[in-house]
């Protein structure tokens, strides 16, 4: 292939770091097989830990489209594939009528044209742009949606075609570079698993979770990012419902600089905890001397590794 | 959790010999790997070795790292495949004796023989799957070779609870095989709700534009017939959760007949097992033939007839299934006689959270056939607060009774419960 894709493991880390996206060798491995080998890639794992934000990074970064489908209960060909534009249908026909045009088989042929189709996310991203490069489609919580979709995703995934029935099948002359995330609410079908490559996209650990926040927070001062990742590192081991994933880290971070503070103490982690956790019980169980403690081990901590 | 255990970064001698092959002898390489996986358990056919191949060829093999991540792409596509992987990719591509046998032979031995029973130690699986490749005359290995197992995700039982495989058979009577055969005949006809899909309809709902364009293109376009379509409705997925503590223990056998026949009339039926701890059972439950299902539960359970210890099985649930099988409107039947071990304690708490998290929740007790059932004990009163429906469950005609109920309309939620206190 003549376009821009990296081309190696090495390629795709340093793609990621200059888009803002600090990942690990791991997930640039099967990011970098899924570029070259023209499959999709599954990412799975907690809510917000970074999974559609790859598919935004990685269209910047090689300069194509990004067509998003978000999924929902109920999604189905009218809002995802196309849907014909009927009141120009109904205009176009009055029009017929009215000029004496009598020829069915015409006025079919015309009103069911590309001039009437509204095109959806999956069409669209059969589409090259002008330059000739396919898009990067990005299949935005697979898991809401229902078992149908998934089935008719399979036919688009394996052939990158679409089939109108008025007029004929759509194929993609480059297939789209394709992610595809889900939360997990329920277990996708192995059929589609089986068409991709599949990473687990899990909470990074300490090291990892302060290079992403000094690349996300630059003006954060060190002190307090330390004491911010070693704090929500420290509620990962909780026992609590909803661990905080990497975007609560950062909407912390970011509510301390606004709050001006530049040292974590207990009374603000208590105050603007309902950033971090977003079930009561957990605030409820972390709240107080739960948090003094955990931010007594931050601290000691910090102490003892300078 | 989900990382690669530490390695080494030295190329070990096997990564040496590998990097000396050409790729001929990768790809058998390969397979051999893949076959051993399959044998542990995991879901691969030839078209993953194919990939597998195409995977590493694409990434090189380099660095150790991306070679087991390529391969990781490819093999594993659940996460709880990680752990399997990670031990197999260790021990298969260290062993450089294994390496060397493998180059030389190529081709392992054809699997024959009987199938032993399943084995649920993760090592221990995966080194009988190992030792399937090897043919040594005189290796201390067990004769017998396993051919397939299903991998649940507790695979990381290690002590067991309370080892009691349940004796069924004392069970066995004329009448219970009648009352076998009447629940293998039940359906579970729960009112279907209504989903966000359209059908085509007869009586004016919305228009369907699409047709109705057809439609006025047959005609020749003079008229303009409209054509309409509504809501499909579809049933809503169902979870049950069964108590099998020693309590429980003389109904456990009819219940689980009784999920059998519902998981199999129905699609989206999952199905846990909880006694001092929770299992899913759903995927044995799947098994058509009743006697394979239940053989293959018994197996999987470990704590048969044991305590209950509801308010920890509950919170295991919230935890790890909750928000991965009650995504789409479930409604949720727990079975149990609400008698627990740890007395209730953090059990209102997570009956609270079940409750809110699911479109109905029906608890089904087979205390309550008793007349003067008095709802004294602690976990009951912690449960009862947050159940929509309480009804018994102790004879066939409480679970046709059951059928009717989940066949009518619900009420507003907590109704049921409400209606049975007042009476009593």
């Amino acid at each position: 292939m003549t376009d821009n894709l990296p081309a190696s493991v090495d390629a795709v880390v340093d793609m990621l770091r200059d888009g803002n996206y600090v990942a690990d060798r791991s997930l640039s491995t099967a990011l970098y097989l899924a570029l070259k080998l023209g499959r999709p890639l599954f990412l799975e794992g907690e809510a917000g830990v970074g999974k559609t934000e790859i598919g935004k990074v990685l269209s910047e970064s090689l300069g194509r489209r990004l067509i998003r489908l978000q999924c929902y209960e109920g999604l189905d060909v009218s809002s995802a594939v196309y849907e014909w534009n009927y009141s120009m249908q109904m205009i176009d026909i009055r029009i017929a009528e009215a000029s004496g045009q009598q020829d069915r088989e015409r006025i079919e042929d015309d009103i069911f044209s590309e001039r009437f189709l509204i095109k959806r996310p999956l069409l669209q991203a059969l589409e090259s742009d002008e330059s000739g490069q396919p898009p990067v489609l990005l299949i935005d919580e697979l898991d809401r949606t229902d078992e149908p979709f998934e089935a008719f995703l399979l036919e688009v995934l394996s052939d990158f075609q679409v089939t109108i029935p008025e007029i004929g099948t759509v194929k993609a002359d480059k297939p789209p570079i394709v992610i595809i995330t889900s939360n997990r609410t329920r277990e996708i079908h192995d059929a589609i698993k089986r068409r991709c490559f599949y990473f687990w996209v899990d909470y990074p650990n300490a090291k990892r979770e302060l290079e992403i926040l000094k690349v996300k927070v630059p003006d954060a001062p060190e002190k307090l990012t330390q004491q911010v990742v070693d704090f929500v590192q420290h509620l990962r081991n909780r026992d609590l419902f909803k661990l905080p994933g990497v975007a609560e880290t950062i909407d912390w971070t970011n509510a301390l600089i606004q709050l001006d503070k530049i040292n974590l103490d207990p009374e603000t982690v208590n105050s603007s905890l309902g950033v971090l956790l977003k079930y009561q019980d957990d605030i409820e169980k972390i709240k107080g001397s739960e948090a003094a403690k955990i931010l007594d081990e931050v601290n000691a901590g910090i102490a003892a590794g300078t | 959790m989900m990382a690669e255990t530490p390695i080494n970064t030295d190329l070990t001698p096997g990564m040496q010999l590998l990097n000396r092959l050409d790729d001929n002898k990768l790809a058998p390489n390969i397979m051999h790997f893949g076959r051993v996986l399959r044998a542990a358990g995991l879901p691969i056919g030839p078209g993953k070795i194919i990939d597998a191949t195409n995977a590493v060829l694409a990434v090189g093999i380099n660095s150790r790292s991306d070679f087991y991540w390529a391969l990781h792409a490819v093999f594993v596509n659940r996460r709880d495949q990680h752990e399997l992987f990670d031990q197999a990719f260790h021990i298969f591509w260290k062993d450089p004796k294994l390496l060397e046998r493998m180059m030389g032979i190529l081709l392992p031995t054809i699997d024959g023989g009987e199938e032993p029973p399943p084995d649920e130690q993760p090592l221990r699986r995966l080194q009988e799957a190992l030792s399937q490749q090897d043919d040594r005359p005189d290796s201390e290995q067990e004769e017998e070779q396993e051919e397939e197992i299903e991998l649940d995700a507790a695979m990381t039982v290690s002590e067991r609870e309370l080892l009691q495989t349940m004796d069924f058979e004392e069970m066995s009577t004329a009448e219970i095989d009648d009352a076998k055969r009447a629940i293998a005949g039940m359906r579970l006809p729960i009112t279907e709700i209504q989903t966000r899909r359209y059908k085509a309809s007869q009586r004016q709902a919305r228009v369907d534009m699409r047709a109705t364009m057809r439609a006025a293109l047959r005609s020749g376009g003079d008229t303009i017939p409209l054509k309409f379509r509504r809501r499909r409705t579809r049933p809503p997925p169902l979870v049950i959760l069964c108590d099998i503590s020693g309590s429980m223990s003389r109904y456990t056998r009819m219940f689980l007949h009784f999920m059998h026949a519902v998981t199999n009339d129905r699609d989206r039926v999952h199905t846990f097992l909880f006694g001092t701890r929770l299992t899913n059972v759903t995927r044995y439950l799947r098994n058509k033939d009743i006697d394979l299902a239940i053989e293959q539960v018994t197996d999987a359970v470990e704590d048969w007839s044991g305590g209950t210890r509801i308010g920890e099985s509950l919170n295991d649930f919230n935890k790890f299934w909750s928000r991965r099988v009650l995504g789409q409107g479930a409604i949720v039947i727990l079975i149990s006689d609400g008698l627990d071990r740890d007395a209730g304690r953090g059990l209102n708490l997570e009956m609270e959270r079940l409750h809110k998290s699911c479109r109905r929740l029906i608890w089904l007790n087979p205390l309550l056939r008793f007349d003067g059932f008095q709802p004294k004990s602690q976990g009951i009163q912690a449960i009862l607060p947050s159940v929509d429906e309480f009804r018994p469950v102790h004879n066939l005609t409480s679970l046709e009774e059951l059928i009717g109920a989940l066949n009518r309309p619900g009420g507003p939620r907590k109704q049921g419960v409400q209606e049975w206190l007042t009476a009593m």
